[in-house]
């Protein structure tokens, strides 16, 4: 039993990881439908910047406040000199240019910073919690609370705001948006600014667990983006069930089956869902007007 | 008039060039060729071994070369690629014309190169870890880094020591957490060790507890082994403490780095593993044949780079001042003579450890060359 509930919290925190990287592809992806591939990179800059500015001095809440507001400024400069100039683009290039922009950040971080690990201390310390003989970090517990209040944050945000609306408003139809009065421009660069600050909370919160260097963003965005694909692209609920639920899986598939195959087994499920479910577990179903 | 000038200015070109070409023997270079992974995954082995390379070569041109020749080092960044590095392999060989390389940083760049220096007959010293380079031996190829077999069976000597025979493995899946699994896996039985769990994980993995947690439950468990490298070792001994397991944790070499410890925090406490003495200069005996080498390259290199030293950076120096040795035996830079040179290194003292290579072993190393460490608050200490 106390096996169980040790897997179910390994799956829960790594869970807690995924989704909340996936929570950052939701915005940007319902602002312009681009899926935003330099979302790990800003996953990396949130570890990277507080890890250094940490060691520059500053206490530790003061280093990651001022990571996650550079990384989101990296993101409205992002959107600025390389989306925005290629305005009209189709889907698919602002897509490609993400991809290129990912390689130019990570290659950035290399030289700005450098290519060893990191990590800084765990917010709460490193006792486990010891709960019926199985064991949790407090910094898993954060890392949830986290995923937890950006989903509150968000779904609140798009549901709620009349900015959020706006935002999916302008993916719907960009003419149109503007028509109504919207600053599609603004919203664009709201839209990257935001993700980049979510992509760099969760950088804050799970660099104590998962270590981070430059490279990291590029595994943290692939599982981010298969958590985000389950649930459904653009759904914040999607993106936090998706998540925990590859978290689980490979936990339980670790324990019970083998290790060898907790990446395989992920990635079936996946498969099988997108193949009976295509938009995903709580994706809106789309249709292409001909 | 005008065609006399023109025989003028010819002669006095042929005069320039048959002097030039006369000249040239005087001024010969001893051309030593190396491609290294400075950039890439594998940087940060071939970056300590690109400037330990770049600041021997200026060392020995200062006092004079090897036998009253200039060494010039051509290098080249295959950024750890092994497609790379084959065509590197070919352009030292074909055009630049090189006497000997050194290099291949990982295990997969070497494996590509070494059929090209074979059938060229350049010596050719690798930097990289796989058994596989030297075993079976190739004539011309020869390798400087200890291997993960020994790694394994350093690790199980220590265990036997203590009445251990039932262990635990969790390995990473990268490249060389799954050659050391096999290594260690291959050699358990000369140590009556029985491996009653074996579990890996990934090389981007963020949490290792469920796997840990079966092999916590293993039936008669007296010690847990972890080969790999990278965030994976770091994470495996946090957790390792999380699940409060109080076994015996023995990492790999792959992690013998200040940033393990650091990584690690209070976790690394107790780990033991096998490493090399370049690790723990300061704390030799006086007496140690190593100590004057390794403070000796700790001191140049520190001053050479402004960094700390690394054992990879360990490797090239003895790859390099080995070469110098056994041009200085042969007394030419000749392939041949440099390779049965190489063959006939006895006693040489490197940061790795005291070489003695043989025709059947392009090695040269035995298990004293690994020192067991333990990390105790904070630090490496020498526990044999």
């Amino acid at each position: 039993m106390s096996e169980l509930l040790q897997f179910v919290f390994s799956g829960l925190t790594v869970g807690a990881v995924y989704a909340l990287v996936a929570l950052g592809f939701t915005i940007i992806y319902n602002a312009s439908e681009v899926v935003n591939f330099s979302q790990g990179e800003f996953v990396m800059l949130g570890g990277m910047l507080t890890v250094f500015i940490f060691e520059a001095g500053l206490p530790l809440w003061g280093a990651a406040f001022l990571a996650i507001f550079i990384t989101a400024l990296v993101g409205v400069l992002l959107n600025k000199l390389a989306i925005e100039p290629a305005r009209g683009a189709s889907v698919v290039n602002l897509i490609i240019i993400t991809i290129g922009a990912s390689i130019f950040l990570r290659g950035l971080a290399q030289i700005i910073f450098d290519k060893q690990l990191h990590r800084y201390p765990s917010f709460s310390g490193d006792d486990p919690l010891h709960i019926a003989g199985a064991t949790l970090l407090p910094q898993s517990i954060w890392v949830m609370f986290g995923a937890a209040f950006v989903f509150a944050g968000l779904y609140a945000f798009f549901t709620r705001t009349l900015t959020g609306k706006a935002i999916l408003a302008t993916a719907n139809n960009r003419l149109a948006a503007r028509l109504v009065g919207i600053n599609t421009n603004f919203i664009m660069a709201l839209s990257f600014g935001l993700s980049a600050a979510v992509g760099a909370t969760a950088g804050v919160l799970v660099t104590p667990i998962t270590l981070t260097s430059y490279d990291i963003g590029v595994m943290l965005a692939l599982k981010g983006f298969a958590a985000a694909m389950l649930g459904g692209m653009g759904n914040p609920f999607g993106a936090l069930v998706g998540g925990l639920f590859i978290g689980l899986i490979e936990a339980t598939t670790a324990g019970y089956l083998t290790s060898e195959y907790k990446d395989a087994a992920a990635f079936i499920v996946i498969l099988l869902t997108l193949f009976v479910m295509p938009q995903g577990l709580f994706g809106a179903k789309s249709m292409e007007r001909v | 008039m005008k065609l006399k000038e023109v025989f003028k200015t010819t002669t006095l070109a042929a005069a320039t060039a048959a002097m030039t070409t006369l000249a040239t023997p005087a001024f010969a270079e001893i051309l030593i060729g190396s491609t290294l992974a400075i950039t890439g995954r594998a940087s940060f082995l071939g970056d300590p071994e690109a400037k330990t390379l770049a600041m021997l070569v200026d060392e020995v041109n200062a006092a004079g070369g090897v036998n009253g020749e200039p060494i010039k080092l051509i290098q080249y960044d295959d950024g750890g690629d092994p497609n790379k590095a084959r065509t590197f392999a070919t352009r030292l060989v074909e055009d630049d014309e090189v006497v000997a390389v050194i290099g291949g940083t990982t295990s997969g760049a070497t494996m590509a190169m070494i059929p090209i220096f074979e059938e060229n007959e350049i010596p050719f010293i690798s930097l990289a870890g796989a058994v596989a380079i030297i075993d079976p031996v190739k004539k011309w190829v020869f390798k400087t880094p200890h291997t993960d077999r020994m790694a394994c069976e350093k690790i199980f000597t220590d265990m036997q020591a203590n009445g251990i025979s039932k262990i635990g493995m969790i390995s990473g899946t990268g490249g060389f957490g799954k050659s050391m699994r096999g290594q260690c896996l291959d050699v358990a039985g000369n140590y009556q060790i029985e491996v009653v769990a074996d579990e890996t994980y990934g090389p981007s993995d963020s949490d290792m507890t469920p796997q840990l947690t079966n092999i916590k439950n293993a039936e008669g468990i007296q010690a847990v082994v972890n080969p790999g490298f990278g965030q994976g070792p770091a994470i495996v001994t946090r957790n390792y403490r999380q699940l409060g397991i109080d076994l015996p944790l023995y990492q790999s070499h792959g992690v013998a780095s200040k940033s393990f410890i650091e990584l690690a925090g209070d976790a690394a406490e107790g780990v033991r593993l096998p490493a090399a003495a370049l690790l723990v200069a300061s704390d030799l005996a006086d007496d140690d044949p190593q100590k004057p080498v390794v403070t000796g390259y700790i001191k140049a290199y520190e001053a050479a780079t402004g960094e700390p030293v690394s054992t990879f950076g360990g490797h090239a120096y003895d790859a390099f001042k080995m070469l110098v040795a056994a041009m200085e035996t042969a007394g030419s830079s000749d392939p041949e003579a440099v390779r049965d040179a190489l063959e006939n290194t006895r006693g040489f003292v490197g940061t790795g450890g005291v070489v003695n290579m043989s025709a059947e072993d392009h090695l040269g190393l035995d298990l004293s060359a690994f020192k067991m460490l333990e990390i105790r608050d904070g630090n490496w200490t020498i526990v044999e």
